[in-house]
């Protein structure tokens, strides 16, 4: 397992380094059609051939991975943040405050999230941009996605709130933000940490589903979900196998997440 | 329930786009234009008022009337549900018969190989995401109803098998194989009653899996439940539709929650 999880980190390195440096490995803009080659095979100047609109097609897998891969992580953040300051505080509180934020924590929980999600995102103004439409996709998934995060760390903020060191502090003299600040949140990191990377996959799972049902990033701009929507015309793809290549990288970089994530992930 | 539902509309109504339309960004219509067509469809700009008034007509069993399809939601949420429920009910079966069944195998065995075997196919299982699991299933043409136990089966493979492996490893469990009980009355006796309340909370979350993969399933497989009626009514902005069925899932799920909940104190109570 050692080993798979070093082969995992390696090609997540690896991808995310090339489509880091897609400005300069892309042969073409992820927008900009050869109108004259539609639908075209692999060859020297489209490695991956081209799309129904003459979109190189290698391109476009490198940015939209860039986005997937990018703001992913993002929304992980905004979700872990928001995590460990409701958790956290209520955990560390304790009492009425944090049965009042548990009861609401649950009650985000039990809401079907891919219908809210669906909902407020079919809700967002017409006319937005493809980079804000892809900004608010990752800052909703990040902002809906907190709750489960949040229940495990309230849990840690609870125990580490009751332990010994966290006595001698408040015994010494610290108040409550100090407490917080210095004692409770470096604390936490590990958690903090785990909720972080388990969120990662979970997003662009979600997002690759919303591109699929078309609610997902705005054209041109690219991502997995919109890449991934092309096997809608499964007709053709099949005759063309390559077209299969967003599909097998989104595989390989999603179970890289699993295999690096098996020491993190808890049972039920 | 009825605060899931408030939190939902806040949500939505707050959402920059609500109560715009496509006809909106025509660029003949003048500002005055734009105000009475967004004053036609009757939404009220204060948030409390919009969800008094929603619960008043919900309280007369009135749900409004779905402005994309123009027929009343009650009757649409009538005709589509049990469709959905279906789905959901044969996938919650497949994937736990077999996620389960399999999770016991590999406890109980502690073959690598079905390990192995079991482990890879839950796991790329699950980096699958739904959507794409359901263009393949038109594809090969395969029964899509089975599709909701495929997203089901990895999820219930993963943790019942941890829960059943930390179990199996608990000393008491230990004890019982020493003093030379079978592998069934272990089993039985003392592996499935120590991860009992948990595997009962695992089936109430996995109803909400279940309901969540409908959406993608029903909208590409073209079958005429709810999660289809959802995609549809996001797409045409039907505001009235989206929170009703968030409402009626909402409700499903927090249902089959606290029956989990409650069947798992009752359990623990028992023991």
């Amino acid at each position: 397992m050692k080993y798979a999880r070093i082969v995992a980190i390696a090609f997540l390195v690896a991808v995310s380094l090339g489509c880091l440096l897609a400005d300069y490995i892309a042969p073409a803009s992820y927008a900009r059609q050869f109108r004259e080659e539609p639908n075209a095979a692999p060859s020297r100047q489209h490695l991956l051939g081209t799309d129904d609109l003459g979109r190189d097609r290698f391109s476009r897998v490198l940015y939209g991975t860039r986005v997937s891969l990018l703001l992913a992580p993002a929304a992980a953040l905004l979700s872990s943040l928001l995590a460990a300051l409701i958790g956290g505080i209520a955990g560390f509180a304790g009492g009425w405050l944090e049965r009042l934020v548990m009861a609401g924590t649950d009650l985000f929980l039990s809401l079907p999230w891919l219908f809210l999600l669906i909902t407020v995102r079919a809700l967002l103004p017409l006319n937005v941009s493809p980079l804000v439409s892809v900004a608010i996709t990752f800052a909703l998934l990040g902002c809906l996605g907190w709750a489960g995060a949040a229940r495990v760390i309230c849990a840690d903020a609870r125990s580490l709130a009751h332990s010994d060191f966290v006595l001698l502090a408040r015994a010494s003299g610290s108040d409550g933000f100090r407490l917080l600040w210095r004692h409770l949140l470096p604390n936490l990191k590990p958690v903090l940490y785990a909720q972080f990377w388990i969120s990662v996959p979970v997003f662009i799972l979600t997002e690759a589903n919303l591109g699929i049902l078309g609610l997902g990033v705005a054209e041109p701009l690219p991502s997995w979900g919109s890449l991934l929507r092309e096997m809608e015309s499964f007709s053709t793809v099949s005759g063309q196998p390559w077209q299969f290549v967003p599909l097998i990288l989104f595989i390989v970089v999603v179970s890289s997440f699993h295999v690096v994530l098996s020491k993190e992930e808890l049972p039920a | 329930m009825l605060l899931g539902g408030l939190l939902g509309a806040t949500l939505v109504r707050l959402a920059p786009g609500f109560g715009v339309d496509e006809e909106e960004l025509d660029s003949r219509l003048s500002k005055q234009s734009i105000q009475a067509m967004r004053a036609s469809h009757g939404y009220d700009d204060r948030l409390g008022v919009f969800y008094l008034d929603y619960l008043n007509r919900l309280a007369h069993g009135d749900l409004g009337t779905s402005r994309t399809l123009d027929r009343p939601v009650a009757q649409l949420v009538a005709e589509r549900f049990p469709e959905t429920l279906e789905s959901v009910g044969l996938g919650l079966a497949l994937g736990w018969t077999l996620g389960f069944a399999l999770a016991i195998a590999v406890v109980m065995s502690r073959a690598w190989y079905l390990d192995l075997f079991s482990s890879l196919l839950a796991g790329i299982l699950l980096c699958l995401p739904a959507a794409v699991m359901a263009l393949l299933f038109v594809v090969v043409q395969a029964p899509v109803r089975l599709l909701l136990g495929l997203v089901v089966f990895p999820k219930v493979f993963r943790y019942s098998r941890n829960l059943l492996a930390r179990s199996a490893d608990l000393p008491h469990v230990l004890t019982a194989r020493a003093k030379g009980l079978g592998n069934l009355r272990v089993l039985l006796w003392h592996i499935l009653p120590t991860a009992g309340p948990q595997l009962l909370a695992l089936a109430g979350v996995s109803v909400s899996v279940a309901f969540t993969a409908a959406i993608p399933m029903e909208a590409l497989c073209d079958i005429p439940g709810i999660g289809q009626l959802a995609w549809k009514a996001a797409l045409g902005r039907d505001v009235a539709l989206l929170i009703n069925l968030t409402m009626i899932v909402t409700l499903v799920t927090m249902v089959a929650n606290s029956f989990s909940d409650f069947l798992g104190k009752s359990s623990r109570t028992a023991a």
